[in-house]
């Protein structure tokens, strides 16, 4: 593993945290992450690896045992709603994400959860849209959309709670080559530190400044794209290849 | 996968589907209710009802033929019911046809429930065909009725077809392996269908809970924009119950 040189704050602290589902399958066995503000993660693995429990901590939708600090902030019951304001969390289903009649409501949903004020959720709203390119599509319901314009929305809804942190769980999955790479040049842009969980090495080069390689549970790898990527015996062991 | 919509032709620009959703509902309810109402033996009544309803559904710009579907998936239901009572009924005069005799009472009930359902059916389709969903819901929730019904609405309308879809999906990756047999099999497999689409269901309601968790939400919805009801609004709602309730009432003062 090699050092990530320091790029500010930490944005995410992780330590010693474990989690088993009610079935009792054990889903973390024991992760220590630390996730520096701006830096750009990708969160990788096979199937089962653990990776999307490990993003439905970073806002407290689960809660195992162990410490996670999001911008010095503990998730416990107390500053869960600070937490889900710090940290946005995209959906892979869009159909998941998008539960409203219209778009415009969907979007509005969060910053009226922040309880900001009318104008001000109006505001949020359309430059969310504006920063997706779905502007003037605010009252189109989601199931006449397509699949690309959907994933676009579903960015919109978190982008309006103006979030510190994103975390994207498989964002260019099903789409397109051309819905894909206007995805990831969204992405892209985007100045918030990223937590990007995927199997796709070629996203991960695109959009990540670093790579976390999670195994049954535990955290196996962690150091740039270029090194991480370069080692082929981790690869196959881990079945990113 | 593309369906239709109950809200359909929701998004025409009509005078009817400009109106607030509270007028709509108030106005047709008024007007179901008057008409549910009125004894059959009136025709009068009957004959403003309709022409109340042809003159917003002529506003309103929806194409005939659609309304006309509509409709006509509704009678059959009505007519399964009572199409056998003006031969079944028994006691007071009836016309002799021969094999049977038709009771004139049974006809009178025919009558009844035929012209209640289709003015009853027809404003429902008004109202659902001029407002979109969304805002059809709102409406009723500033109407006070519990947030809980409108919410399960809510959700229904979003994820019927995505379920729907789910299980065409299903359906065509059964068929494609060319599925066939004995009944008791095929009963069998539907089953497993039924069951597998009923947990696909529940772990989807699960992640949408989850999603909606996760931008803050705590049980409650907060209200965002509450738009005013215009004089447009109060004009229709008053002129079409009054009308209603004034059909009613004819009766009385006959």
């Amino acid at each position: 593993m090699d050092v990530i040189p320091l790029a500010g704050e930490t944005a995410i602290l992780i330590e010693g945290l474990s989690y088993s589902y009610p079935d009792g399958t054990e889903a973390l066995k024991g992760v220590d992450l630390l996730v520096k503000q701006g830096e750009s993660v990708a969160l990788m693995g096979p199937n089962g690896a653990g990776k999307s429990t490990l993003a439905l901590h970073l806002n407290g939708i689960l809660t195992g045992q162990g410490r996670v600090e999001i911008m010095g902030i503990e998730v416990n019951r107390k500053n869960m709603r600070r937490v889900r304001d710090l940290v946005g969390l995209v959906f892979q289903d869009p159909d998941d994400q998008l539960f409203s009649p219209t778009v415009r409501e969907d979007v509005a949903f969060g910053p009226l959860n922040q309880r900001l004020e009318p104008d001000q959720v109006e505001h949020a709203v359309s430059r969310a849209l504006t920063w997706v390119g779905m502007e003037g599509s605010g009252e189109r319901s989601p199931h006449h959309m397509s699949f690309g314009e959907k994933k676009r929305v579903s960015l919109a809804t978190v982008l309006a709670m103006d979030p510190e942190i994103l975390v994207l769980d498989e964002p260019a999955a099903n789409l397109d080559p051309r819905g894909r790479r206007g995805f990831l040049e969204l992405i892209n842009i985007l100045e918030a530190t990223k937590v990007v969980v995927t199997h796709d090495l070629q996203m991960a080069r695109e959009v990540c400044t670093r790579v976390v390689v999670m195994d049954g549970g535990r955290i196996v790898a962690d150091g740039r794209p270029e090194t991480v990527f370069a080692d082929g015996t981790l690869l196959e062991r881990h079945g990113l290849v | 996968m593309k369906h239709d919509f109950i809200d359909r032709y929701s998004r025409l620009e009509s005078p009817v589907h400009a109106l607030d959703p509270r007028a709509k509902i108030i106005a047709l309810f008024v007007l179901i209710v008057a008409c549910v109402l009125t004894p059959p033996t009136e025709w009068w009544p009957f004959a403003i009802y309709a022409a109340l309803v042809v003159i917003i559904a002529n506003a309103s710009r929806l194409p005939v033929k659609y309304m006309v579907t509509r409709l006509l998936m509704v009678l059959p239901f009505v007519l399964v019911v009572a199409v056998f009572v003006p031969f079944m009924h028994k006691g007071g005069p009836s016309y002799d046809l021969g094999l049977f005799s038709v009771s004139r009472d049974g006809l009178l009930i025919l009558w009844n429930v035929t012209i209640k359902a289709l003015i009853s059916v027809s404003c429902l389709i008004l109202l659902s065909s001029t407002t979109q969903f969304g805002d059809l819901m709102h409406g009723f929730e500033r109407l006070h009725v519990p947030r809980f019904f409108t919410t399960v609405a809510s959700f229904m309308y979003r994820y019927l077809f995505v379920i729907v879809d789910e299980a065409e999906r299903m359906k065509r990756a059964r068929d494609s392996r060319n599925f066939r047999g004995r009944w008791i099999w095929h009963a069998r497999v539907v089953g497993y269908m039924v069951a597998s689409l009923f947990l696909r269901s529940q772990e989807r309601a699960e992640r949408v809970y989850q999603a909606m968790t996760a931008r803050g939400f705590d049980g409650t919805f907060p209200r965002w924009t509450e738009p005013r009801m215009r004089a447009a609004d109060y004009v229709f709602m008053i002129i079409v119950s009054l009308t209603a309730v004034a059909g009613r009432l004819v009766v009385i003062w006959t």
